[in-house]
């Protein structure tokens, strides 16, 4: 199968007033359609990054290396009058926030024909029905009235509805979502986790879901991408990364996520802060916190190998970790 | 929720509505020409016949004062309007693009802000020479500055919301942007400053009258009346003092609104 995006070695420097941060080093993923991509990590990663790293929405402070081919066609080298297509068009991204995501002095219906009058060419009254369409789609009852209200009318659940909705518009082929669920309450978090999983199966198209938490990547991807201090860690099925995790940061994210064991058995932590991303390791950059670290692994940077059935691990002792 | 109309709205509501009713149909309201001389009544007190009184000529008080309203409410917008469209597009654009051109844009900000307001517009009209047309393209060329200030300040603050990058990634082009999303949020402040500025205008107009820069006499204009009234002050001090009520209830009329406003437009979340 062809992808439909493949990020190859992407890289982002920023250029700060206090030296270089790399904040993405070296990443590389694909995703192809109807599949749901999930790129887990802790805060400051890199995962967000490397989304807006790859709609090029990053600031100008921020240099961008690496590959990012859209179905074969360079995107970083892409003129902006093709970049305005493909986003919208071929790419949509739900954000984080969805209070702040959505124009707050706009009508919802506003803000849904925005995107159609950008990407379609269907009339005023055509515009209006595909919103409706699309606010059905993304469960959303009593459309033609909420068409009228603002974002403040809306719940947060529902505010993130209306955010899928805007970017679902022009059918894109994939959709980019950046921890769409973390600014929600958990049971809202399920319904939106799955209204995202029957839309990709629905419609075939693929998913890049952003997030912190384990137990969402379990539930709703297909593969899982490991990332830490702006590396990629792990990558591989979702099922088979769980059940046999090949690297040592994996591994110890598995098992300090609460759930399986005994009840009263203390949650394990990792020991140390993750590092600054100033002065890039030389070698594996999880190394100083890592209870199998080996000497390599201080100087010589592990490359990603094949460890398993489509599962590839940036670790010197992919072999000795334990489930 | 449906927010409260605060008091201070509805006074200054009130009092605009006063002002622009006079200044529609003056013709109904006032009972005298303007224009008309009552030679049995110079300089006459206040009294049933001429409520505020008349001037020198004996020209009624009420009248003229109902009629300056027109002028007056005239020179408001004007001196406010030029400058918040010049001033906002301005404050839209830097904002927005930001590095040299934000920075040669600062230094002009500085030349201008360096002289006094009022000093400025005085410069600009004695080279122009005075009447109104020439007022307002003085005030044109000072009064921009705090509209674009504000402007760009509030565009600096918008353009890094999620809505515009949200904006950006659906593929929007960057006018689109900036005028359909960025501007209804960024203009709240401007607006609700240019309802103030507007009682600063009227000020700014009946100074200018009153030193003779602005409306030319016999034009009815609140500057000139009190202009007209100064040397009978001591004599007929209700010449000067009916005009300069109303100069008084029309900024306050001003002020209150643009503070209801402030309160009535604060963005919901």
């Amino acid at each position: 199968m062809s992808a439909l995006l493949a990020v190859a070695d992407l890289a982002v420097t920023f250029r700060t007033r206090h030296g270089a941060v790399h904040a993405v080093d070296g990443v590389s993923f694909e995703v192809g359609r109807g599949e749901i991509l999930g790129l887990v990590g802790e805060s400051g990663s890199g995962k967000s990054v490397s989304l807006r790293a790859i709609t090029r929405l990053l600031p100008d402070f921020a240099t961008v290396s690496g590959s990012v081919r859209w179905a074969g066609e360079d995107v970083l080298a892409m003129s902006s009058e093709r970049l305005r297509q493909l986003r919208g068009g071929q790419i949509g991204m739900v954000f984080q926030e969805p209070m702040s995501a959505l124009n707050p002095v706009l009508p919802i219906g506003l803000q849904i024909t925005e995107s159609l009058v950008a990407h379609s060419t269907l009339d005023a009254r055509g515009r209006q029905a595909r919103a409706l369409e699309l606010l059905d789609l993304v469960g959303i009852a009593a459309g033609r009235a909420r068409l009228e209200q603002f974002p403040h009318e809306f719940s947060g659940g529902m505010r993130q509805r209306a955010m899928i909705a805007i970017a679902l518009a022009a059918n894109p082929a994939l959709l980019l979502a950046d921890e769409p669920t973390t600014a929600l309450d958990v049971t809202i978090q399920d319904q939106i986790l799955r209204l995202l999983r029957g839309l990709v199966a629905a419609t075939g198209m693929g998913m890049i879901l952003v997030t912190h938490d384990l137990g969402v990547i379990a539930e709703t991807c297909d593969r899982v991408a490991v990332m830490y201090a702006g590396r990629l860690c792990e990558t591989g099925p979702v099922d088979g990364v769980f059940a046999q995790p090949r690297h040592a940061y994996t591994s110890a994210l598995l098992r300090a996520m609460p759930g399986a064991g005994p009840r009263d058995r203390k949650l394990l932590t990792i020991p140390g802060m993750a590092p600054k991303l100033d002065v890039p390791a030389p070698g594996c950059a999880f190394a100083p916190r890592c209870d199998l670290v080996r000497p390599q692994c201080a100087d010589l940077r592990p490359p990603l190998r094949p460890v398993g059935p489509d599962q590839f691990s940036a670790c010197h002792a992919a072999e000795s970790v334990v489930a | 929720m449906r927010r409260m109309w605060s008091p201070a709205l509805i006074v200054g509501l009130v009092l605009l509505g006063v002002v622009l009713v006079a200044a529609a149909v003056p013709g109904l309201l006032a009972p005298y020409d303007p224009l008309a001389f009552d030679f049995a009544h110079l300089t006459a007190p206040p009294s049933g016949l001429h409520p505020f009184g008349t001037d020198q000529f004996g020209r009624d008080i009420l009248s003229r004062t109902i009629h300056a309203a027109r002028v007056d409410l005239q020179i408001a917008v004007f001196c406010m309007i030029f400058p918040l469209l010049i001033g906002g597009s301005i404050g839209l654009l830097v904002g927005w693009q930001g590095g040299w051109i934000d920075a040669l844009f600062g230094r002009l900000v500085d030349l201008v802000v360096t002289f006094p307001f009022l000093v400025l517009v005085i410069f600009f009209v004695a080279v122009l020479g005075p009447g109104l047309v020439n007022v307002y393209i003085a005030v044109a060329c000072v009064g921009w500055v705090p509209y674009a200030k504000l402007m760009r300040a509030e565009v600096m603050v918008q353009k890094q919301a999620d809505y515009v990058a949200a904006g950006r990634v659906l593929g929007y082009a960057m006018p689109r942007i900036l005028l359909r999303h960025i501007l209804p949020n960024a203009c709240r402040p401007v607006l609700v400053y240019a309802v103030t500025d507007m009682a600063l205008a009227i000020l700014l107009g009946s100074s200018l009258g009153y030193l003779g820069l602005g409306a030319q006499p016999p034009i009815a204009e609140w500057g000139v009346l009190i202009a007209d009234g100064k040397n009978f002050f001591t004599t007929a001090p209700w010449i000067a003092l009916f005009p300069g009520v109303a100069i008084v209830l029309a900024g306050i009329g001003f002020s209150l609104t643009g503070d209801g406003l402030a309160d009535l437009l604060r963005v919901k979340r």
